[in-house]
């Protein structure tokens, strides 16, 4: 096996250029999925044009509330950029700059305010968004409504908190201040009190049962107010997340997308190359010489899967090490990434002779590897839930017959301990290299045909 | 095909090949609903030149590959002497992206022969390609290549050796080097030859038993002569032709 193994790689150098394309492609695709999925902007760019004057506030009745400040918690929640005119900020979302532009007209203030006069206007905000395709439409909607309600909240909390100040003034009591003049409020309770010592003064009668009236309706505006402050503070957020973790195998974002980066490459670069050499032996019409004696086809099969998987290993372990100069990686678990590399690559490989079992040529089976390793690659990247019920179990089938998820799975909780189990995943890859190492062997008797 | 003499048959010369004959009776191959082979019987001595000819899908490569042991036949039986059947398929099994010497010493090594760098070295001295042994096999002519072709084939040491077309791509003087080679092999070595060609004339001057196929059919095995003799009996008037015209009528006359 070894002098058919010394051979292949004789062949692999000859072809300089073939070889740099195995290895430089799917690290090159590795590499762009793997930042476009931890790249994925936690806080997105947004164009912030604020036309409301700074000196504007929303006002409860009579009363104006603080500053609320609902620039400064939007733009905690995205990337502003500050724009000083709406042609500014619709020329920013034309280029791509930025995801959208966010737009809170003058008078977005007394809109606000009129909602507690007879003349109510709904206030509104303008955003810009470029929906120059579908899934960037869904994403920028997504975004805005998010900020919207979180701007919403925000007014809501600071109206609900205001208004529960009142409460307790018309309550307990105290001073309230109101174009200057500082007013003192005697509140519900206080009234009470005094009706209470009034009462005892006077003597039985229409008098004293109309005080008792007066003293029975504080006693229940002063209950039942007591309940409706409580009350106002949770209508602003009437649901309360209690979020329960049912997985808590998740590894931080940059060590997924590293993971997925690196089985990215193993599969290409494994099943390319065992496809194509298997289809090589073919080609050459060396497969029927070689198996009359020389090698048997389960060796060639083994030879050509080890192939695979040494240069799979060389390539993705050269990957994580330069990855590694940029985010830290567990070194410490450089065992269980030989054995996620291994494992992985067995099962690519093994699917990768199936494949190269399927067909004469080299490109045909170079082909036939890239339109079945490619879409299982991506499909395998959608998350459960994203999709109908029925598509999810159809992905789930899909990507279960194919080796990707199992390595990406294992290769994640290789990189990570708070990965996957790793020893699932390797079953199920064992599961894989068994199935597909049957198939490719049945396959391999049509290479016979003289 | 370079052949420098007996002297250049070390290979074989070290190594008297006993004789194993080749016997294939009632030889049945089917390909869906087509017949490739309808009980075939052929039978060798040692040091036989056995030519296969016949018209393009008469079986001929069928029949080699069976013997060969690359295909299984859907009736009848065939003996070979195990694991001395060296075969030389029409396409060159080799690879195109490794030197000569890279393909002789990787077939070599999985030979397992005790010396691969020497056994290598002879095979190079056989082809006459020593001073071309670090080109590139892909950039040699076709000519070249099916001269690594059989060399490969005969790193097995056979007592048998199946040449399917061996001169096809070869010019004249290749071919002539070629068959003097293998009846070199024949005669100094015992080694049985089974070729196939479409070159009647080759047939009737290297073949000394010839065997017809037509549609997976044998229609004769004998010697050129006995198939002349046959001509003038079934088709005299091509009796007295060359040989070629005189094969194309006998198979006319078969409805063939």
């Amino acid at each position: 096996m070894r002098w058919l193994l010394l051979k292949d790689l004789q062949i692999l150098r000859r072809s300089p250029l073939q070889a740099f394309l195995l290895v430089a492609y799917p690290v090159l695709i590795a590499v762009l999925v793997g930042f476009a999925i931890s790249g994925s902007p936690e806080k997105p760019r947004v164009a912030f044009l604020n036309e409301v004057p700074s000196d504007s506030r929303v006002s409860v009745g009579t009363a104006e509330l603080p500053e609320i400040g609902v620039s400064d918690r939007i733009c905690e929640r995205v990337d502003c950029v500050h724009v000083e005119s709406r042609d500014e900020a619709a020329e920013e979302v034309r280029s791509g700059d930025v995801l959208a532009a966010l737009i809170l007209p003058a008078d977005l203030v007394d809109r606000i305010n009129s909602l507690s006069t007879p003349f109510p206007r709904t206030p509104k905000v303008e955003v810009i968004v470029n929906e120059e395709d579908p899934v960037k439409a869904r994403l920028v909607n997504d975004r805005i409504n998010s900020l919207i309600t979180q701007a919403n909240l925000v007014i809501a909390k600071r109206i609900a908190a205001e208004g529960g100040k009142f409460l307790g003034l018309v309550l307990n009591g105290g001073q309230f201040t109101v174009i200057g003049q500082t007013i003192e409020i005697l509140g519900l309770r206080n009234s009470a009190r005094m009706l209470t010592r009034l009462r005892l003064a006077l003597p039985p009668g229409q008098l004293r049962d109309s005080i008792d009236e007066v003293i029975r309706f504080t006693t229940l505006a002063r209950n039942n107010l007591d309940t409706a402050a409580p009350l106002l503070r949770r209508l602003s957020q009437p649901i309360a997340v209690d979020k329960e973790v049912v997985n808590t195998s998740t590894p931080p974002l940059e060590v997924f997308a590293i993971a997925v980066a690196a089985t990215f490459t193993l599969a290409f670069v494994v099943v390319l190359l065992v496809a194509g050499s298997l289809a090589l032996e073919r080609e050459e019409n060396a497969f029927p010489r070689l198996t009359r004696g020389l090698v048997s086809p389960a060796a060639l099969l083994t030879e050509k899967v080890a192939l695979g998987v040494g240069v799979g290993l060389a390539v993705t372990l050269l990957m994580l090490a330069g990855l590694a100069l940029f985010v830290p990686l567990h070194w410490d678990r450089f065992g269980l990434w030989l054995l996620a590399i291994v494992g992985g690559g067995a099962a690519l490989g093994t699917a990768g002779a199936a494949l190269g079992a399927a067909a004469r040529e080299v490109r045909a089976v170079s082909l036939l590897a890239f339109m079945v390793t490619l879409p299982v690659a991506f499909l395998s990247l959608i998350p459960s839930g994203t999709v109908g019920p029925a598509l999810n179990d159809v992905i789930e089938l899909i990507t279960a017959l194919f080796p990707f998820k199992p390595a990406l799975q294992a290769m994640t909780g290789a990189l990570d301990p708070a990965g996957p189990s790793i020893a699932t995943a390797l079953g199920h890859l064992a599961i894989l290299v068994t199935g597909y190492g049957l198939l490719a062997r049945f396959a391999l008797r049509r290479f016979t045909a003289v | 095909m370079s052949v420098r003499g007996r002297a250049s048959l070390s290979l074989y010369s070290s190594r008297q090949v006993p004789f194993s004959g080749v016997e294939a009776r009632g030889l049945v191959k089917r390909y869906g609903d087509r017949d490739a082979l309808r009980g075939v019987d052929l039978r060798t001595k040692a040091g036989e030149l056995v030519a296969i000819i016949g018209p393009n899908g008469a079986g001929k490569t069928t029949l080699l590959s069976i013997l060969a042991g690359i295909s299984k036949p859907d009736g009848g039986e065939v003996h070979v002497p195990q694991g001395e059947v060296g075969w030389v398929p029409q396409q060159a099994a080799l690879y195109r992206r490794l030197t000569v010497e890279e393909n002789l010493l990787l077939f070599a090594r999985l030979e397992k022969h005790e010396d691969p760098h020497a056994s290598c070295e002879e095979m190079l001295e056989l082809t006459g390609l020593a001073e071309r042994r670090g080109e590139i096999v892909a950039r040699l002519s076709g000519g070249n290549q099916q001269r690594i072709n059989i060399a490969i084939g005969l790193l097995s040491r056979p007592s048998v050796l199946l040449l399917d077309e061996p001169s096809v791509g070869l010019d004249p003087r290749q071919r002539a080097r070629l068959w003097e080679f293998v009846a070199a092999l024949a005669s100094s070595n015992g080694t049985t030859v089974i070729f196939s060609t479409h070159d009647i004339q080759e047939a009737e001057r290297y073949g000394q038993r010839l065997l017809v196929l037509a549609d997976g059919e044998a229609l004769f095995d004998g010697s050129a002569d006995g198939l002349r003799e046959a001509v003038r009996s079934e088709a005299p008037e091509a009796a007295d032709q060359d040989f070629e015209t005189a094969f194309v009528a006998f198979l006319h006359h078969r409805g063939h």
